[in-house]
């Protein structure tokens, strides 16, 4: 700390703090105890009188570190964010009497829980500092988009209102994408009971008249690299010029690919002509241009129409996607009214097995409905050629029995394939046609190449959708100021496509007005603080570049990491990982932590206490046992809970220091892992817990039983099963007995 | 209801001609709210809904996916929809507001008109009984109602049905619910002969929209 440093202790007896707790002990205990150089009560300490009283210290009696003994970090954040100052919280309210019985016989071990608080505050506060404005950041407002399709376009175009200026990268020789190609798009306003014109000319006008967009055509990128705030891309064009330009931050529109639906022979695709696609469709709709649509075959007229959904989707089946598309039964819908409204007595089927009409889409179904088009639940197995007409046998799946239909004109419901670039996951591509999992790999080109360590493209979630999780934060990706958007994202129609590309719009330029202040993204939004590292202790051992889930680390020629700030989520995961311990923040590190650790007091060995230390998660797990408090849900006296950024952060050092200290047990608790993670640094939770498999080996060695050190995955809601947890875990500890390391 | 048996198959053979195999088309056009079931969504809260869903043996679901699916034989043939004791726990409950019960009586009408309905269904014989009843003088007579119900299977039969009916029938008519005297007074509304009228008007305008013979 230096030697300017003056820390302060400001302990509130509001909300019956002061009744549950003796609030000058606490005050001894900073002061004395702690060595804080000014210690006080207050009545009320977030009111306007509790503030400026701290204000008033900031400002005359030079404090520059501040600790507040009141309620939970998560409460008051603006009352107390001083801004100008490190701030620590000791959590007395949510933690400590909320949390407790308010009972003669409890008062003693409440009592002795906010005395640790307020020792692991003043503890905290000696390893913290108000952050410097991160140095490496770049203040560039540009938007690269890369895709020229609706969801592109949309992207552009909500970047440029909002006033900043946006370059649209477009790799074929117009802009528009498949929404162009559509005769008419589906309802996406009043009245949901018809389809609408696409609408992709006005679209496409607006972003050539436009001031702040520029276009290019035939486009693609050649290289990427750089950070948020400071991308430096080069676009090369199909002629061979290449520009490089600046951009702050990039979305990703580049959109889908459609399911080729040769790989469907069983439903006659290629054994008919009148075997089509939606997509093909759609083009006969378009160039038929009101004169009607005919049979692609013979130019005959179509009498009866069958549509199969889900052709080659939902299905475990070699080379079938195993995901819903979501918009194809609203597209079958808007195409079978396409033959009802040219000629009511066309006869038009749609064989679902689920119909799904997401959106306003139930109006839409009854519309179709009232038109007459029939919908039959079946699954289709064949279509076959029969004379000059198709066959469709299905299974009814309401009568229960196989059926034969007969029709001009059949329609495969297709899904969409996103154009998500490399799978950078996936072990490296060796010959061209390798067989991987009996489904042959075609080679495909990165879209962004992007010269990280980690790999050219972003990483996929599920399916080859480019994400990072779409329920829990949508748009955003594993890569820092690079957003995605449409259909490369999930699946998804016109209408969605532009919600979402308005989203990630927002979310770029929140990730350049983020950067250009030296601030962090998602989901420690505006935090300044920033990693660095001691480069004497470091032993290139890579583990920091290889676990950062953002590939925000980079190596330098001599294989030291190379941080790059405004890349950088700050959830310590490296600082978890790194065994020599070289990583830290200015306001989180391995000190922070682990002095708190060893602030608190452990009885000896003689008093009937055991002592428990929780790693909770600040974005799930604690805000749980916040809201337990808040309901009153008690929970065993003897735990200290530290928040921590993440469960990634954890490093081992803190779980052996506490067990050396003679704590009874650890508790970590962080965010859901695997496959369906809610980790809001996704792979934070599933490190920690593969870093703390390895902890029994420690704990053997140390003689200590394995139960001494547990890891659980907590959900933000689980604010009944949180307490329960602790109590149960206290009841584990009490059965093996104290900590043999107490008292050493 | 008063059609010969050689009318009533000439009639359903004109229907079959006309309709082809569209036999939604039909039921559209010739069943009473026939128009409602190109709005089924199939998703069977109807056939969960029915109190008697067990003694159908196409529910209601199943009844519309028959319809659109052309097997008219089958549906018209049907018993299921005889078995509709309209509780309206149907209508009430269809998340698309078909009125489902009156789609059954309606289908059973059709199909009764057409001859197909099953001759000895329960169900079937007691609605004629009752519409014969309450035609004839304009009003219900229940008295003369139970005793050719209960005589509809034979005289040995009915007399056996009135004695283990006896305790509620002398209940009844203790409690003067049963008149005795109605067996032979005429009873029914003033003018009998203009309700005549009016019913026989009646099915000739919906012959000839329907395009009976």
């Amino acid at each position: 700390m230096p030697a300017e440093s003056k820390t302060a202790t400001y302990i509130c007896r509001g909300c019956t703090l002061g009744e549950r707790l003796d609030t000058d002990h606490l005050v001894q205990v900073a002061q004395s105890e702690c060595g804080s150089h000014l210690a006080k009560s207050h009545d009320y300490l977030c009111g306007r009188h509790g503030v400026e009283l701290i204000q008033n210290d900031i400002d005359n009696e030079g404090v520059t570190h501040v600790v507040i003994g009141a309620c939970s970090r998560r409460s008051k954040t603006e009352a107390f964010g001083f801004g100008t100052v490190a701030v620590a919280r000791a959590n007395l309210r949510e933690g400590v009497i909320w949390s407790q019985p308010d009972l003669a016989e409890t008062r003693e071990a409440t009592q002795e829980m906010a005395d640790d608080y307020v020792r692991m505050a003043c503890a905290e506060i000696k390893f913290m500092q108000q952050p410097a404005v991160n140095r490496e950041r770049g203040a560039n407002r540009r938007i690269l988009v890369v895709g020229g399709g609706v969801s592109g376009i949309s992207a552009a175009l909500g970047a440029a209102r909002a006033g900043y200026e946006v370059l649209l990268v477009e790799k074929t020789d117009a802009l528009g994408g498949w929404a162009s190609t559509f005769h008419r798009k589906l309802p996406d306003r009043e009245p949901y009971a018809r389809f609408r014109e696409n609408g992709m000319d006005d679209l496409i006008n607006q972003v050539e008249t436009s001031t702040h967009i520029t276009v290019f055509l035939n486009a693609t990128l050649s290289r990427t690299s750089g950070a948020p705030g400071q991308f430096s891309v080069d676009i090369a064009t199909r002629g061979g010029t290449a520009s490089t330009e600046n951009v702050g931050a990039i979305i990703q529109a580049t959109g889908f690919s459609r399911y080729d639906a040769r790989q469907l022979p069983e439903l006659g695709y290629g054994k008919s002509a009148d075997v089509v696609d939606q997509a093909q469709l759609e083009e006969m709709a378009r160039k038929s241009n009101g004169r009607g649509l005919v049979r692609p075959s013979d130019g005959g007229a179509v009498e009866s129409v069958v549509f199969v959904q889900c052709a080659g989707q939902r299905s475990d089946k070699p080379g079938h996607l195993s995901y819903c598309s979501g918009y194809c039964c609203n597209v079958s819908i808007k195409q079978a009214m396409y033959f009802k409204d040219q000629n009511p007595q066309t006869d038009t089927n749609i064989v679902y097995t689920d119909l799904r009409a997401p959106g306003n889409g139930e109006d839409f179904y009854r519309a179709a409905q009232l038109k007459g088009v029939a919908f039959t639940n079946g699954s289709v197995d064949q279509v076959t050629v029969d004379g000059d007409r198709l066959a469709i046998q299905f299974r009814d799946e309401i009568l229960d029995r196989e059926e034969v239909i007969h029709a001009d004109l059949v329609v495969l419901a297709t899904g969409q394939v996103p154009n998500s670039g490399i799978d950078i996951s996936a072990e490296p591509a060796g010959e061209a046609g390798s067989v991987h999992g009996g489904q042959a790999r075609v080679p495909v080109d990165s879209i962004l190449n992007l010269d990280y360590r980690q790999g050219p493209d972003i990483p996929h979630l599920k399916h080859g959708f480019s994400d990072s999780h779409f329920i829990c934060f949508p748009y955003e990706t594993q890569r820092t100021g690079i957003y995605a958007c449409g259909p490369v994202r999930r699946p998804m129609d016109i209408a969605q496509s532009v919600e979402d590309a308005t989203g990630a719009a927002m979310k770029a330029i929140q990730a350049v007005e983020g950067a250009a202040s030296g601030r962090a993204a998602h989901p420690r939004s505006g935090d300044l603080s920033y990693p660095s590292f001691r480069r004497e202790g470091c032993t290139q051992c890579k583990r920091c570049t290889v676990e950062c889930p953002f590939g925000a680390i980079d190596e330098d020629e001599n294989r030291y990491p190379v941080f790059n700030e405004s890349r950088c989520r700050r959830c310590g995961t490296c600082m978890g990982a790194c065994p020599v311990r070289v990583i830290s923040f200015e306001n989180y590190s391995v000190d922070s932590v682990g002095q708190q650790i060893k602030a608190i007091a452990i009885p000896d060995e003689f008093e009937d206490k055991s002592r428990i230390l929780i790693l909770a998660c600040e974005n799930d797990a604690y805000p749980a046992m916040d809201m337990a408090a808040q309901n009153r849900f008690e929970y065993n006296a003897f735990v200290r809970v530290i928040p921590i950024r993440c469960l990634g952060s954890v490093n081992q050092i803190w779980v052996t220091d506490a067990l050396n200290a003679g704590f009874d047990g650890v508790m970590l608790m962080g965010c859901k892992k695997g496959e369906d993670y809610q980790c809001h640094f996704v792979r934070g939770s599933e490190l920690a817990h593969e870093r703390m498999g390895k902890i029994a080996d420690t704990l053997s060695q140390l003689q200590l039983e394995t139960e001494r050190v547990e890891v659980h995955e907590v959900e933000i809601t689980d604010i009944h099963r949180v307490p329960q947890l602790i109590n149960d875990y206290a009841a584990t500890v009490d059965g093996i007995g104290p900590n043999p390391f107490r008292g050493f | 209801m008063g059609q010969t048996v050689s009318a009533q198959g000439s009639a359903n053979q004109a229907m079959v001609d006309k309709y082809r195999n569209n036999f939604l088309r039909e039921v559209e056009a010739n069943v009473e709210e026939g128009d409602w079931v190109k709005m089924c969504m199939q998703c069977g809260v109807c056939s969960g809904s029915c109190p008697l869903g067990n003694a159908w043996e196409h529910p209601p679901q199943e009844l519309f996916m028959m319809i659109r699916a052309g097997q008219r034989e089958e549906v018209l043939r049907s018993e299921s929809m005889w078995m509709c004791t309209s509780c309206y726990n149907c209508i009430v409950r269809c998340p698309r507001g078909l009125p489902i019960t009156h789609i059954m009586h309606g289908l059973a009408n059709y199909a009764n008109r057409l001859g197909l309905a099953p001759k000895m269904s329960p169900t079937r014989r007691f609605a004629k009984i009752f519409w014969d009843n309450i035609s004839t003088t304009g009003r219900v007579n229940e008295t003369k109602l139970s005793i050719r119900l209960y005589f509809m299977d034979g005289f040995v039969k009915g007399l056996k049905t009135a004695f283990a009916m006896r305790k509620v029938g002398l209940g009844m008519l203790l409690t003067r619910r049963l008149n005795p005297f109605a067996l032979f007074a005429p009873g029914g509304i003033k003018n009998k002969r203009q309700l005549q009228q009016i019913l026989k008007r009646a099915y000739e305008i919906e012959d000839q929209r329907k395009g009976f013979q």
